[in-house]
């Protein structure tokens, strides 16, 4: 008996189980894909009368393929970006300096707009080949992902917990071992969720770098935003529908095989005293941790990765160790010298950036975008109060009640990814049919994608609202104008910002494309920098898009600092719970 | 004496440590010209209030901070990093939350390159000595207090150092917990079962330190300075209820209340003084407290801590403030109420408010400062940045925010003046 027993724990031990089967067909299933996927990268580019894109259903598959590798490689660019470029940050004052506020003007760019300039360059690195038309298209979702990864990296790293950087000094872990051993553990909750955030706003950059034209050059890389775009083009509805139900499927794959498994496993990185009573579960994972084949197949993988992040590896030391404190007088001439180097770098970027712009534009041009800038700074405001004004209260009601929330919140997740472009159609058509002012009626496509930052935060605000100030309000019989005022509104004010914040920086982005709409042949244009950047793209003329796309960044810059921040850091300081 | 030499572990020698204030120029001594060694075999003290450069110096012998100036060697080794042949234990236990607790202990030896067959059989005996078998591979997580903190010992245990650093190893745990833990330490340290050649332990808590150690180091503070030293020698196990403890606990805590000298508080107009931040509840409660049966107007400090069930680091700045009120005084190891903090005992809310205005006027200095700079604008409204600076010319930034602190609630409970959070603004303004 024993021994029969003994001899079946054995074998269930090396013998596959069901979970085993499960997870080799989902495994090989995402290895067919990107296998697929990655046959047609490397081809020549096709001649431009060659359509590439076909309308057949049949090719969404590939199609959405091919744009979930475009992400996942972009995504793994913004990892390489994030840890070098956040580490340097973090580890030197002098490049800190530099590094973080370029950051943050990096930030406020709209990326749409440089679009044009980054097809060219890649185009002119790999002529011929549609690897450089890849490369731009990665890099534009690469540049919405890779700023805001950074910052939370850089940020981690700068609010390690004392005493853990004390313990690792103590028993003498040299830098790269306390890199791995504590920083960057220390810095993945905030980092997934970054990113996550991150991919979000993913989508929206593929499917607007899959097919674009920049003067006499018409790029289409096979992907759903080609697809979408040629639909579009074309007219067709019942395209533009498939197309929606591909980015779901590929949206919601993403999510089940990728996030939610390395959020779950990331829950163990947080930082707190006590085990959280909200534990993150993923099917996935959970059938990867139960699988025993795949269990013995990554232990040593583990273990390996576990000895190198234990080498003894040390830096080169460019000076000797000084055995006296270097003097505080040779350290600020450095200082001084290292910014008297940016400044000069400074002056000398702008200086090219206005001569550039100079050889065709002149001060009334300058006039003109910032009224066009003004308009779409206008529309912005106006869009996200109505936006607030319509959802915080609605997101208020389903935060409150647990039920509702937690069915609602990932489905606005799921709506923030959704290109705009997809509306495209529905939009024209109104707007001609009703003879619209396309000024007003566009302007609705600009917070379509963003209005959900909002709706998912306030929902979470509201959910963590605090039960005991929810009884008190109710039983001092606080309710009507006063509830909203005094209890709930402050109460979710942080929560809200967060979303808002986030969404109004998406806004200015989507105003490139909002503003400046095509279906079949129609195109319908709004006043505002959006379009001017656009049509400018369209045109291929480059000054343009450089003065549009500097106008958009200062209001974006100033419009983040003298009011989001102001508003967030007063939230901070006196709403937070 | 060449024999005593010999075998001293650690020594440092003239030791100062400052930081730098925010101006950049003026530094404040955290420790000025400490000197004290650690013999073999010996448990050593270093016992204080918060803010008294103890865990400073503790991080100074370690190697994790250098020193501004003066010298520490261990074995004759100058230390000039973080230290080899000495582990520290944490407060918070400083444990990493994604690793394992065998990962955890294993850490140590794992940077140093130990072998890893190697670092396994230190880090299984090291689990073993301090009591964890089983846990190997919970995470911290899932522990208690006293579990996690054990996890740092054996993590310490595990490099063999020579000496064993603690950082109140014991304060963040329940007394309970505290007291098993302690009691295990010391009957591994009389059993010799630990590799550790001494043991130099950082305390706020009198009566832990007169248990474990062999010699009591008392820090002052402000600048911090050894002010006694102390030689326990009481045969372990030792005992609380024992006279001869007793009288220690007494003795020392006479020592930490005793009046620092009327230095440099005279001049500038008493603005060197930082004031502890308290709630003026506690004070209310401890004069009556000490008013109240068994004390009546008087009692033991070490008898009224255990009574409030107060750590001398919340208890000492309670009875300061009122000292410095002049509604309570310390002698020797006593608190004792003056005449009026008699007469406030036996007031009801707005009388007591109104003598707390008086002697707030009367004895802190920052107080009639603030009144006397309202008075004279017309507006009667005030910048608290303007004190802020005025603070800050004399103590460090931190200091200052706690003074400001302090006398902002100082000031509110006695309706002296009112301060606008929003406005960062002192005022006579009270909403109506």
């Amino acid at each position: 008996m024993s021994r029969i027993s003994s001899i079946a724990s054995a074998g269930r031990r090396v013998l596959p189980n069901h979970w085993d089967l499960i997870a080799f067909a989902v495994i090989m299933a995402v290895l067919a894909a990107i296998a697929r996927g990655y046959h047609g990268i490397v081809a020549p580019l096709p001649p431009p009368d060659v359509p590439v894109i076909s309308l057949d259903y049949s090719e969404l598959p590939y199609y959405a393929a091919r744009t979930a590798l475009r992400m996942f490689a972009a995504l793994a660019a913004s990892f390489v970006f994030t840890f070098t470029y956040a580490t340097l940050a973090a580890k030197s004052r002098r490049a800190e300096m530099l590094l973080i506020p370029l950051l943050d003007i990096l930030q406020s760019v709209p990326i749409l707009g440089f679009l044009s300039f980054t097809v060219t360059f890649f185009l002119g690195l790999f002529p011929g080949n549609v690897l450089g038309a890849e490369l731009a298209a990665i890099f534009a979702i690469f540049t919405s992902q890779a700023w805001n990864m950074a910052f939370s990296l850089y940020q981690s790293l700068r609010t390690v917990p004392r005493d853990l950087d004390e313990v690792s000094r103590g028993y003498r872990l040299t830098g790269w071992q306390k890199f791995w051993q504590l920083e960057a553990p220390f810095a993945v909750p905030g980092l997934i969720w970054n990113t996550m955030m991150s991919m979000s706003g993913g989508w929206f950059f593929v499917v607007a770098s899959e097919a674009i034209t920049v003067g006499d050059t018409t790029i289409t890389l096979p992907g759903v935003g080609s697809y979408i775009a040629k639909a579009n083009d074309a007219g067709r509805w019942d395209a533009i529908l498939a197309a929606v139900a591909t980015m779901g499927v590929v949206i919601l794959l993403y999510d089940q095989l990728l996030f939610r498994p390395i959020i779950a496993w990331a829950g163990k990185f947080r930082v707190e005293l006590s085990a959280s009573q909200e534990v993150e579960r993923s099917w996935v994972l959970e059938l990867l941790q139960r699988t025993n084949w795949i269990r013995i197949g990554y232990r040593p993988v583990v273990a390996g990765l576990r000895s190198v992040s234990f080498w003894r590896m040390t830096p080169p030391r460019l000076f000797p160790p000084n055995a006296v404190a270097p003097s505080p007088v040779a350290s600020r001439i450095l200082d001084v010298a290292w910014i008297v180097a940016v400044a000069a770098l400074t002056v000398y970027a702008l200086w090219s950036v206005v001569a550039f712009v100079g050889t065709e534009l002149a001060w009334p041009d300058v006039l003109n975008v910032v009224q066009l800038t003004f308009y779409t700074l206008l529309r912005v405001i106006v869009l996200m109060a109505l936006a607030s004004a319509f959802w915080v209260p609605v997101s208020i009601w389903i935060g409150l009640r647990p039920r509702w929330a937690e069915a609602v919140q990932p489905i606005a997740q799921f709506l923030a990814a959704f290109p705009v472009n997809l509306l495209f159609g529905a939009a024209v058509s109104l707007v001609l049919i009703f003879h619209l002012n396309p000024d007003i009626w566009l302007s609705l496509l600009i917070v379509f994608g963003t209005q959900w930052y909002i709706v998912f935060n306030t929902i979470g605000g509201a959910a963590a609202f605090p039960n005991d100030l929810r009884e008190a309000a109710a039983n001092f019989r606080v309710h009507g104008w006063d509830w909203w005022r005094k209890v709930i509104l402050p109460g979710v004010m942080p929560y809200y910002l967060t979303g808002a914040i986030t969404a109004s920086g998406g806004s200015w982005n989507a105003s490139i494309v909002a503003e400046y709409v095509k279906w079949k042949d129609q195109l319908v244009t709004a006043h505002g920098v959006g379009a001017y950047i656009a049509e400018a793209t369209d045109k291929g003329d480059f000054p343009k898009i450089v003065l549009g796309v500097a106008v958009m960044s200062i209001f974006v810059t100033l419009f983040n600092r003298l009011f989001w921040r102001r508003l967030y850091a007063h939230a901070e300081r006196r709403l937070r719970l | 004496m060449l024999d005593v030499t010999s075998s001293i572990l650690l020594d440092v020698k003239n030791v100062s440590q400052t930081y730098a204030t925010g101006s950049g120029e003026a530094a404040n001594p955290v420790l000025q010209d400490v000197s004290m060694s650690l013999r073999e075999g010996e448990i050593v003290s270093l016992l204080g209030r918060s803010g008294c450069g103890k865990s400073t110096l503790l991080r100074l012998v370690s190697g994790l901070t250098r020193p501004t100036s003066g010298t520490v060697s261990i074995s004759g080794e100058p230390v000039d990093g973080p230290a080899e042949g000495v582990a520290m234990v944490f407060q918070s236990f400083a444990l990493f939350p994604w690793l394992t607790v065998l990962d955890n202990v294993e850490i140590g030896p794992r940077a140093q390159g130990v072998p890893l067959e190697e670092t396994r059989k230190r880090a299984l005996q090291a689990i073993d000595i301090i009591g964890l078998d089983g846990f190997e591979s919970a995470y911290p997580k899932e522990l208690s207090g006293g579990m996690r903190q054990r996890v740092g010992f054996a993590r310490a245990l595990v490099v063999q150092p020579k000496i064993l650093l603690m950082d109140e190893p014991f304060s963040a745990l329940d007394v309970l917990t505290a007291e098993t833990l302690r009691t295990d330490l010391l009957d591994l340290w009389q059993e010799k079962r630990m590799p550790i050649k001494s043991i130099l332990m950082v305390t706020h808590n009198i009566e832990e330190a007169v248990l474990m150690s062999d010699r009591i180091l008392v820090l002052s503070s402000n600048p911090g300075r050894i002010a006694a030293e102390i030689a326990i020698k009481l045969p372990q196990p030792r005992d609380r209820l024992d006279p001869e403890f007793r009288q220690l606990v007494d003795r020392i805590y006479a020592l930490m209340t005793q009046r620092p000298e009327p230095k440099a508080a005279a001049q500038s107009g008493g603005f060197s003084m930082p004031l502890p931040l308290v709630s003026t509840n506690s004070l209310a409660g401890m004069l009556e407290e000490i008013a109240a049966p068994p004390y009546n107007g008087q009692a033991d400090l070490p008898h009224l801590a255990d009574s409030l069930q107060l750590e001398i680091d919340d208890l000492f700045p309670l009875g300061e403030t009122l000292q410095l009120l002049k509604l309570a005084e310390f002698a020797e190891g006593d608190i004792k109420l003056t005449p009026a903090g008699k007469r406030f005992v036996d007031m009801d809310v707005d009388q007591r408010k109104r003598l707390f205005a008086e002697t707030l006027l009367a004895n802190i200095p920052l107080a009639a400062h603030i009144k006397r700079v309202l008075d004279e604008r017309p507006s009667h409204r005030a910048p608290a940045v303007r004190f802020r600076e005025e603070l800050e010319d004399h103590m460090s930034e931190d200091y200052a925010e706690r003074t400001l602190r302090a006398i902002i609630n100082l000031g509110r409970y006695s309706e002296l003046f009112a301060y606008d959070e929003n406005a960062q603004a002192f005022s006579y303004e009270n909403p109506q």
